[in-house]
């Protein structure tokens, strides 16, 4: 019965003259969602509104769940157009639409009329009255109740009429491109994807980086990145992931430095190449999934250690979230299945028995001299051979 | 160089079979079933795949099932025997290196109330054949053995373990799973006294998706599968043709030159083993004392001292070398522990072990240059090693 469907959209309507970039955006997203559904879609921005509209047979839920996907959404309302909306044919169609969404069972509602086709014979407050009084005299169960119905029905009249009462919460945030870009490094765990998930929610197109290390880290462990980045991708939009062979510069760290900092050192050095891979894509930020505490690696000591090596801001929305509750996001987004697969990486492949949990900035810095010999070229060579899949 | 030397996990379909196969799909793909001229067509893959194993095995034609390959079969063979048999009694014998495919079905009958015994093996993966015939008894109605073992290459003592179970119970089924031994070995279920015999062929060169299982004559299974009354009701499903007649071909060609092949293979066998010797800290596993003509042809299993399996793997395969990790993952039945640990390896080798497994294309030229490979490899995984 459903044709169309009016987006509404939440914070977007404060944001001043900016207002069409951000509408601009949000059409956009829901085009990129809405191409891999059954369907011909025409997304159309009219009056402050956006309204996507199917041309022929959908597949109704399947459309539903991709607007879900789109962040700047905060409703999804299903419409029926109504294309001979003379007085007659509208209330009638009007009654049929109650019948069929509500039966004939006891409720409250309260008609909302809206008439942007100013020629129509009926004002607004008198389209509202006269349905108000057509659809209690054809369902009996029905009383009116101005101030808090329990279902608003709303038409509207422009080109044609368009019914409407249900609304479908929708994601919240802001359309994706809207803020900037930023650097998500994407290992293959549960946490990574479930930051990115959370900044594209705030309007942030994502880059991503991985670090494998082959022969330690398999083909498959790579696969399973890219399949992550692919289900973050429905909905941040298309992702460029680059994959950076790390192997030689972890093994150097491995044989120069003490074993219990190795992860420290190794997590500096991964810093340093995800933000000049930031700055080579003009990102914004880097995100990572840290949260306090979580390993040895994520304690504040740790957590300002690694910082230590970037200039650009880095972005952790996991920061004060505990497992399970990153766990609870990871399966509303359908990360988590994938992210538990069991393979090897690259930062579990050396990890010392006893790794220090409390590093000393000066200390590590020592260490570190350890490897001014090559780290530098080792450093170029991967830059050089990254691997930039656009995974979408 | 590309070396696949994983021929044990599968191997490439020979030329002919993928010609008999392309025909069944571009010409001749009626259902074998049809009345008319089409299925006929059809049926005569069948039936002549029917007839060239049977050749093979010196089998009567109505004894050979096919099924969708080794699981199938060995599905089939378990389930089948035990639910046919059980009012004779529901103990059953097998060993703790099987395949997967034979113990799931087992720990699959054991919730449905049957007993499982399962034999021990010696330090080079065999049955010690005296706690086989202490565990038969009168209640056994069928014991399951492997031909050879999958991971390590171990070859069981078929005739032997046949005569001792014929002896204690004259009524017990008896299966052999010889998924890996069947091409490699000329086996006569007959004359060995096996009653169930699975087979897959996509270790023999022929497409995966196909197998069959030997079922004699006068032993009785109940199917598994249940449809159309296909192949005399005990396997439901419009055959594969494409499938059988790939399999037909395999069979016959991997007996061809049967010597020939045999010879090659355990020169390729010997050599490995001995240039492998060359490097320090390896362990051959399974020939401890034994000639290696009573280990199968086309497996060695090799244990690297201080080096992680997988990541041996992959660094052989950027070299184009391909290979499996040696162990299979330990069950989590509570009396199996995978094969490796069976036969008594320590368990600082579990996680070190690789299997190399040959074709009767491998050269020699591809084992020197993985031999050569693992030379400079090893030394540089050994430096860096988890501590």
């Amino acid at each position: 019965m459903f044709q169309a469907f009016l987006i509404k959209y939440a914070e977007i309507g404060i944001k001043g003259k900016n207002r069409f970039i951000f509408e601009n955006a949000l059409r956009d997203q829901i085009s990129f969602v809405l191409n891999d559904v059954e369907g011909d879609f025409h997304v159309i921005k009219d009056q402050g509104r956006i309204y996507v509209e199917a041309a022929g047979s959908f597949d109704y839920e399947e459309t539903i769940e991709a607007l879900k996907r789109v962040f700047g959404i905060s409703s999804i309302c299903p419409v029926v157009l109504v294309e001979e909306y003379q007085w007659e044919d509208l209330t009638k169609a009007t009654g049929d639409y109650v019948e069929q969404l509500y039966g004939n069972k006891p409720m409250t509602f309260k008609v909302e009329a809206k008439r942007a086709d100013k020629n129509y014979p009926l004002k607004s407050p008198e389209i509202c009255s006269e349905m108000g009084s057509y659809l209690l005299s054809r369902f009996e169960n029905l009383t009116v109740d101005v101030h808090q119905p329990e279902v608003r029905i709303y038409v509207e009249i422009r080109n044609r009429a368009y019914l409407y009462s249900q609304n479908i919460p929708g994601p919240g945030g802001m359309p994706v491109g809207t803020n900037g870009k930023a650097m998500l490094l994407l290992s293959g765990g549960i946490d990574s994807p479930v930051a990115g998930y959370m900044i594209a929610k705030r309007g942030v197109k994502l880059a991503a980086t991985y670090f494998h290390a082959p022969p330690y880290t398999s083909e498959r462990a790579k696969q399973k990145v890219v399949d992550l980045a692919k289900l973050v991708a429905r909905y941040s939009g298309p992702i460029q992931l680059n994959v950076v062979n790390f192997t030689d510069i972890q093994l150097y760290i491995y044989e120069k430095c003490p074993h219990e900092e190795l992860t420290i050192i190794m997590r500096r050095y991964m810093m340093k190449i995800a933000e000049s891979l930031a700055l080579e894509s003009d990102c914004l930020g880097l995100i990572t999934g840290e949260s306090i505490g979580q390993v040895a690696s994520q304690t504040m000591q740790s957590l300002l250690a690694t910082n230590e090596v970037c200039t650009l801001p880095v972005y952790r929305p996991l920061i004060g979230f505990d497992k399970q509750e990153i766990v609870n996001v990871s399966e509303k987004i359908n990360t988590y299945e994938t992210s538990i697969l069991p393979y090897e990486d690259c930062c579990t492949i050396f990890v010392a028995k006893h790794p220090v949990t409390k590093p000393n900035l000066k200390v590590i810095k020592r260490s570190e001299r350890n490897l001014e010999e090559k780290i530098e070229e080792l450093i170029q060579v991967a830059m050089d051979s990254v691997e930039k899949i656009i995974v979408e | 160089m590309e070396v696949y030397l994983d021929n044990a996990a599968t191997t490439k379909p020979f030329e002919a079979v993928r010609k008999r196969m392309w025909e069944t799909l571009e010409e001749n793909y009626g259902n074998p079933s049809s009345m008319h001229k089409k299925g006929v067509e059809a049926e005569k893959y069948v039936r002549e795949a029917r007839e060239t194993i049977a050749a093979a095995l010196k089998a009567e034609q109505k004894e050979i099932i096919f099924t969708s390959g080794g699981t199938e079969s060995n599905n089939m063979a378990l389930i089948g025997a035990a639910y046919a048999n059980q009012r004779a009694g529901k103990h059953i014998i097998t060993t703790k290196i099987e395949h997967p495919s034979v113990h799931n079905p087992l720990f699959f009958l054991e919730e449905q109330g049957f007993q499982v015994t399962y034999l021990n093996v010696d330090k080079n993966g065999r049955v010690i054949l005296e706690e086989l015939a202490e565990s038969i008894r009168k209640e056994t109605i069928l014991v399951s053995v492997m031909y050879v073992n999958n991971e390590v290459g171990a070859c069981e003592k078929i005739d032997e373990i046949s005569k001792i179970i014929k002896e204690k119970n004259e009524n017990t089924v008896f299966h052999v799973d010889a998924i890996q031994g069947f091409g490699k070995y000329k086996i006569y279920p007959k004359r060995l006294g096996i009653d169930l015999l699975s087979v897959s062929a996509h270790k023999i060169h022929g497409p995966k998706g196909a197998g069959f299982l030997y079922v004699q004559n006068k032993v009785k299974i109940k199917p598994i599968l249940f449809g159309g009354e296909q192949q005399r009701g005990l396997r439901s499903g419009t055959e594969n043709v494409p499938g059988i007649a790939g399999l037909s071909k395999a069979v016959e060609e991997i007996y061809k030159n049967y010597d020939e092949k045999r010879t090659h293979l355990y020169k390729l066998k010997k050599y490995f083993i001995d240039r492998i010797g060359e490097m320090g800290g390896v362990m051959v596993n399974g020939i401890e004392n034994i000639p290696i003509e009573e280990t199968a042809p086309h497996i060695v299993s090799v244990s690297f001292e201080d080096v992680r399996s997988e990541v041996l793997l992959h660094a052989l395969e950027e070299k184009g070398i391909y290979v499996s990790s040696g162990s299979a993952c330990a069950s989590n039945h509570p009396q199996l522990s995978g094969t490796l640990k069976a036969m008594g390896i320590p368990k600082k080798y579990l996680d070190s072990t690789l299997r190399f497994s040959f074709s009767v294309s491998t050269t020699i030229e591809e084992i020197d240059y993985t031999i050569e490979e693992l030379k400079k490899i090893v030394p540089v995984l050994k430096r860096f090693t988890r501590h």
